[in-house]
C-alpha cells in the first residue's frame, strides 16, 4: 500500500475510479506516511479522523457513480484559509486559538471538489518569510538534505508546511498563497511544480489577508498535470471578493501535454548579472533555454528595467497593507489577548500585540506604518506604486515579444536553518526573481529544472500574461519534459 | 449677520459643518447585514462587520446611487472616478482597525445648499464634498462595573458626510442650514434624517473674529445632535473663544465634545495628540466608476426639490412664503399638504394645516404620522366650508372631533345636524323672534349704537348652534334693523 503515496493524482483518480484501491486506503497511506514524517512539522492542526470519515464519503460516491473530479485526493491545506471549525492560526500565537465559523471559498471550492484534508499546513507567521523560520508553531524542515550533510534545511517560505507536505508525499498535493514568492520559492526548495495563477483568479475570501493587492492561493504538485487539475477545482469567480475576476476557467489539463512549437519564450538577459546569484543557478537557466529551444519554442531577448527596483518597492507595498491588515488582531473579539489585569485600552492593545506577534511581524507592521504615515507617505508609498506601475509596463512591453518569460524561481538552492537570520536584507534578497511578477499580478510558476553538485534541487520559473494560466501550464511542462530524466525526490523517500 | 459683543467689541462668527448623515439602506455599505434602529445590541452584526480574518467589503450600489440623488440634490459635481481609503486608528468599537472612507478622491464634490438669513436674505453655503464612509460600533462604559461593552449593530452602516466650507455666520444660520439640508435628505430618499436616533449627527467648526482680521485657530465640536443644540454649541464655544481672545489667550486647535446636559463643550483631544490616520487607498475595493448614463438616470428620478416645491406652492397654489415654507421643510407635510388640497382650495387647505393642524400637533405633542386626521379628511373639510355646507366656526369644531375620533367630516356633519343655515325661510323668522324679544338694544342699535349688530350676531348664532350662515345672517339683520 505504501506504493499509493508515489502516484500521480491523475493515477490516483483512474485506479480509484476503477476500484483498484479505496479513498479510505489512499487517505490511510498518507496518514501514515504524515506519522512518519512528523519530524518535519508539516502540520499545525491535523484533521486525520475526519479525512477518514471524508474519505468512505468519497468511496460511497464512487459505488453510487457519483464521485466528483478529485474525490479522494488526500491534501494539505495552508494554516491561512479560513476552515469551518478548524483551528485557523496563520501560524501566529496571535491566532493560535482561533476556529473559524465560516470556510474560505478556497477550501470550500477544494472540499466541493472531493479533495480530502489532512490537515492544516504550518508556515511563516502571517505569510511573512522566505524559510518558514518565523512560524510560532516551529521550523518547519526541507525532506530534502545536501549530499553529505544532515543539517537540516528550510523548505522555503512562507508556505513551507504545504512543500514539505507533498515532497515528502504526505499528501498529493497542497494548497498555498503566494504574496511576494510564497509558493514558488519553497516549490524551488523542495522539487516541486508550483504554480500561482493571475491576481483576481482565486478567491481572497477567507484566506487571512497580508498584503490585499498581491496575495493570491495557489498550488504545490509534484508535476504540471497534476497542478492543472487543482487550479480548475479552485480557480473561479466570487462575488464576495470585489477583486475577484469575473473570467471564465479556462481547461488546463491539456496545456500540459501540447507542444511549445512557435511559443515565444522571453529570456532577461540583462537579470542573469544580478549579483548574489549562484553559478549554478545561472547553469540550470541557460539550460533550460536549451530545453526550450529543443521543444520548438522561439528564444526571444526581453528586458524588464525597472525590475531591479522590484525588491524595494515590494518591501514598502507589502508591509504598508500588512500594517493596516493586521490592525484587527486587537484583543477585543477574537485570538489572542493579554491576561494582564487592570490595563487601559490603549495598555491591553499593546501588551496583546506584542505578545502575539512575532519579530518578523512586528518589524513589517513597523515597516508598514513608517511608510504610511503623513510625512512620509509621498516619498515611499505613493513612490513605490508609481514604480509598480513601472514594472507593469515593463512586462506589457515585453509580451509584446514573447509569450512566456523564463527565469529562475530563486537566487539559491535550499539554505540552512537559521543562515540568513540575523539579516533581514538577505532574507528578502530570496525573493528577488519571483516579486516582479508579484507586483504585475502575473500567472507564474516553478518548475523544478535541476540538482545542484549537492544534491538539493532548483526551479525555474515561467510566467505569461494575465489570465493565460493556459500558456503558463504549456511552458511549465515543456521544461518538465526537458528534465524527465532527473528524478525529483528527496533521498530516503 | 449676528456678532458676539465682547469687552472689546464686536466679533464675527466663522462656521463650517460636517453633518454625517445616515444612509437610506436596509445593508450597510459593505456587507449584507441588516441596519435596524433600536435592535438588541450585536443582532446586525456579519463577519465582515466583526472584522473575522478574511473577510473582505463589497460595496452595495444603492448606498452610492443615494450619495449621488444627494449631490445632485445639492447642485454638486458627480466624480465619475472616485476611491474608497483606509483611515486607521485604534479603537475597540472599530473592528478593523480602519474605518473605510474616502479621503483622497470623494463621490461629492463642489455643491451648494441656499439658506435664509435672519435678515430674510438669501445666503449660499458651499458645500466641500459629500463622501461615503462607515460608521463605528458603539462602546458603552456604563453597563458593568468592571468592563466596557461593545455593540457592532452600527458597524459598518453607510454614512454620507456632508462637509461645508466655513460659510456659515451665526448659530442661526448653522440651525438653517441643517434644517435646509435635512428636508432636502427626507425630500430625496437618501436619510431619514432622525437625530434623535442619530441619523442625522453634526460636528461644527468654529473659530472668531474681528471684522476684516484673518481667519482665527478653530475648535472642532463634536456630537452635536439637534438643532437646539446645534446653536447652544456654536453660542457657548465662540463665547468661550471671545473671552480667552479678549484675556490675551490662545485658543488652543482641539477637538471638543458637547455636552447637552450643561450646555457646555469640553476639551476631547488637542491637536498634538492627534492620530496620524496613515490613509491610503484600500486594496480590497476597486475604483467607483459611475457613468453619465447612471448619473442622468439618478436625476430623472429625483423628486422635486424643496426649493423648487417652495416657488411652486407660492406661484400656483397662492401659498405665502412663510406657509411654502414650513409646509416644505418636512417632506411628510409637503406630501400631507399635497393630497389634502387634491380638489380642494390649496390656500385653504395651507391654514388649515399651518395653524389648526400644527396647533393641535404641538399641543397634543404627537407626530403627523400618529395623527388621527387624514389628509383626504382636510380635504373633505375645506370642501364643506366652500360649499357653504358649513361655516368656519362650526369647521373648528369638527376639527376637534375628528382630531379626537378620526371620523370623518361629513359623518359628523350629519350625525349632529351641523349642515349650516342658509335658508332665509328658516332664518327669518329667527331673526325676528331675537329683534322682538330686545326691543331695547333694537332701538339703541337704531339710535347709532352700531356696534350692537354683533350682540345680534351672536344671538342668531346662539339660537342656530352656530349653524346659521354669517353671510346670510349679515344680510337680513342689516335689512331688518334698519327697517
Amino acid at each position: 500500500m505504501s506504493d499509493l503515496i508515489k502516484l500521480s493524482i491523475t493515477e490516483a483518480l483512474t485506479a480509484l475510479r476503477n476500484k483498484e484501491f479505496t479513498a479510505v486506503e489512499l487517505v490511510r497511506s498518507h496518514i501514515e506516511q504524515s506519522e512518519k514524517n512528523k519530524h518535519l512539522n508539516i502540520y499545525i492542526t491535523e484533521t486525520f479522523d475526519k479525512a477518514l470519515s471524508m474519505a468512505k464519503i468519497a468511496d460511497q460516491n464512487y459505488h453510487d457513480g457519483k464521485a466528483r473530479k478529485l474525490e479522494g485526493i488526500p491534501v494539505g491545506v495552508k494554516d491561512l484559509f479560513c476552515t469551518k471549525g478548524v483551528k485557523t492560526t496563520a501560524g501566529s500565537r496571535m491566532l493560535s486559538n482561533f476556529v473559524p465559523p465560516y470556510d474560505s471559498t478556497i477550501s470550500q471550492n477544494i472540499e466541493n471538489s472531493g479533495t480530502i484534508m489532512l490537515g492544516k499546513t504550518n508556515m511563516d507567521e502571517f505569510a511573512m518569510g522566505s524559510s518558514n523560520t518565523t512560524s510560532y508553531f516551529g521550523d518547519v524542515i526541507n525532506p530534502w538534505k545536501a549530499e553529505g550533510n544532515d543539517a537540516d534545511l528550510v523548505p522555503g517560505g512562507s508556505s513551507g508546511g504545504s512543500a514539505a507536505a507533498v515532497s515528502s508525499f504526505s499528501v498529493m498535493a497542497a494548497f498555498g498563497s503566494d504574496t511576494g514568492g510564497s509558493i514558488r520559492q519553497p516549490a524551488a526548495f523542495t522539487g516541486l511544480v508550483g504554480v500561482k495563477p493571475t491576481y483576481g483568479r482565486c478567491s481572497r475570501w477567507g484566506m487571512v489577508a497580508f498584503a490585499s493587492s498581491l496575495d493570491q492561493a495557489g498550488i504545490f504538485t509534484r508535476n504540471t498535470k497534476d497542478s492543472a487539475l487543482m487550479l480548475e477545482a479552485m480557480m473561479g469567480f466570487d462575488e464576495k471578493d470585489s477583486t475577484s475576476i469575473n473570467k471564465e476557467v479556462p481547461e488546463l489539463v491539456s496545456a500540459c501535454s501540447q507542444s511549445i512549437k512557435n511559443m515565444r519564450i522571453g529570456i532577461p538577459y540583462e537579470l542573469m548579472k544580478t549579483e548574489g546569484v549562484d553559478n549554478e543557478i545561472i547553469q540550470m537557466w541557460e539550460k533550460s533555454i536549451e530545453i526550450m529551444k529543443a521543444e520548438g519554442a522561439e528564444i526571444v531577448n526581453i528586458s524588464l528595467p525597472n525590475a531591479k527596483y522590484a525588491l524595494a518597492v515590494y518591501y514598502v507595498i507589502a508591509p504598508a497593507e500588512a500594517s493596516s491588515n493586521l490592525a484587527r488582531y486587537d484583543g477585543v473579539r477574537y485570538g489572542h489577548r493579554t491576561n494582564k489585569d487592570n490595563l487601559t485600552l490603549e495598555e491591553m492593545y499593546i501588551y496583546t500585540r506584542s505578545e502575539g506577534f512575532g519579530d518578523e511581524v512586528k518589524r513589517r507592521i513597523m515597516i508598514g506604518t513608517y511608510v504610511l504615515s503623513a510625512s512620509h507617505m509621498e516619498a515611499y508609498y505613493l513612490k513605490a506604486q508609481k514604480v509598480r506601475r513601472l514594472i507593469v509596463n515593463d512586462f506589457n512591453d515585453a509580451f509584446e515579444k514573447c509569450d512566456a518569460i523564463l527565469l529562475p524561481s530563486a537566487p539559491s538552492a535550499a539554505f540552512k536553518i537559521g543562515e540568513k537570520q540575523d539579516n533581514p536584507l538577505t532574507m528578502y534578497l530570496n525573493d528577488i526573481f519571483t516579486i516582479p511578477a508579484s507586483l504585475a499580478g502575473l500567472p507564474c510558476s516553478s518548475v523544478p529544472a535541476a540538482i545542484t553538485k549537492n544534491g538539493l534541487p532548483l526551479g525555474m520559473q515561467l510566467i505569461t500574461p494575465a489570465f493565460d494560466e493556459y500558456s503558463l501550464l504549456r511552458a511549465s511542462s515543456a521544461i518538465e519534459r526537458g528534465v524527465s530524466d532527473i528524478d525529483f525526490i528527496p533521498r530516503g523517500f | 449677520m449676528a456678532y458676539i459683543i465682547g469687552n472689546t467689541g464686536k466679533w464675527e462668527y466663522v462656521i463650517g459643518l460636517e453633518v454625517h448623515a445616515q444612509v437610506a439602506s436596509k445593508a450597510k455599505l459593505f456587507s449584507g447585514a441588516a441596519t435596524e434602529f433600536g435592535s438588541e445590541p450585536n443582532s446586525q452584526v456579519s463577519l465582515i462587520d466583526a472584522a473575522m480574518p478574511g473577510m473582505l467589503p463589497v460595496l452595495n450600489k444603492h448606498c452610492v446611487e443615494q450619495a449621488i440623488k444627494t449631490g445632485l440634490g445639492i447642485n454638486a459635481k458627480i466624480n465619475k472616478v472616485s476611491i474608497f481609503d483606509r483611515k486607521n486608528y485604534f479603537y475597540a468599537d472599530l473592528p478593523q482597525g480602519y474605518q473605510i472612507s474616502q479621503f483622497y478622491l470623494p463621490i461629492v464634490q463642489d455643491g451648494y445648499l441656499l439658506i435664509k438669513t435672519e435678515e430674510g436674505k438669501e445666503k449660499k453655503i458651499r458645500i466641500n464634498r459629500i463622501h461615503l464612509e462607515q460608521d463605528a460600533g458603539k462602546s458603552m462604559h456604563d453597563q458593568s462595573p468592571d468592563c466596557s461593552l461593545i455593540d457592532l449593530n452600527r458597524s459598518g452602516i453607510a454614512l454620507m458626510e456632508i462637509v461645508t466650507e466655513p460659510d456659515l455666520s451665526s448659530p442661526y444660520e448653522a440651525a438653517e442650514y441643517v434644517k435646509k439640508l435635512r428636508s432636502l435628505l427626507r425630500c430625496i430618499g437618501s436619510c431619514d434624517g432622525n437625530m434623535e436616533q442619530g441619523s442625522l449627527r453634526c460636528d461644527a467648526n468654529i473659530s472668531v473674529r474681528k471684522a476684516g482680521d484673518m481667519l482665527g485657530t478653530r475648535c472642532e465640536i463634536k456630537n452635536v445632535n439637534s438643532v437646539k443644540n446645534i446653536i447652544k454649541a456654536i453660542e457657548y464655544e465662540a463665547a468661550r473663544q471671545v473671552e480667552i481672545l479678549e484675556n490675551g489667550g490662545v485658543v488652543d486647535q482641539e477637538t471638543r465634545l458637547f455636552d447637552a446636559n450643561t450646555g457646555e463643550t469640553r476639551t476631547m483631544r488637542l491637536k498634538e495628540n492627534s492620530n496620524d490616520y496613515r490613509y491610503f487607498p484600500d486594496p480590497d475595493l476597486l475604483p467607483v466608476y459611475v457613468e453619465d448614463v447612471l448619473i442622468e438616470k439618478l436625476r430623472s428620478e429625483l423628486p422635486e426639490l424643496p426649493d423648487a416645491k417652495i416657488r411652486r406652492y407660492v406661484k400656483e397654489f397662492g401659498l405665502s412664503q412663510y406657509d411654502a415654507e414650513v409646509i416644505v421643510a418636512d417632506e411628510e407635510i409637503a406630501k400631507y399638504f399635497e393630497e389634502a388640497s387634491l380638489g380642494a382650495n390649496p390656500k385653504i387647505v395651507a391654514n388649515w394645516i399651518c395653524s389648526e393642524l400644527f396647533g393641535k400637533l404641538n399641543k397634543n405633542n404627537i407626530e403627523l404620522a400618529d395623527c388621527k386626521i387624514t389628509p383626504i379628511m382636510i380635504r373633505e373639510l375645506v370642501s364643506l366650508i366652500e360649499d357653504g355646507t358649513i361655516s368656519g366656526k362650526i369647521a373648528k369644531s369638527i376639527f376637534e372631533e375628528m382630531f379626537e375620533s378620526g371620523e370623518n367630516p361629513e359623518k359628523i356633519v350629519t350625525a349632529k345636524g351641523l349642515v349650516q343655515l342658509a335658508d332665509s325661510n328658516t332664518l327669518e323668522p329667527i331673526i325676528d323672534e331675537i329683534i322682538a324679544g330686545h326691543p331695547d338694544s333694537v332701538a339703541e342699535y337704531r339710535n347709532g349704537k352700531e356696534k350692537l349688530f354683533g350682540f345680534f350676531v351672536g344671538q342668531v348664532m346662539k339660537k342656530t348652534g352656530g349653524k346659521a350662515n354669517p353671510q346670510m345672517v349679515n344680510d337680513l339683520l342689516k335689512a331688518k334693523l334698519s327697517k
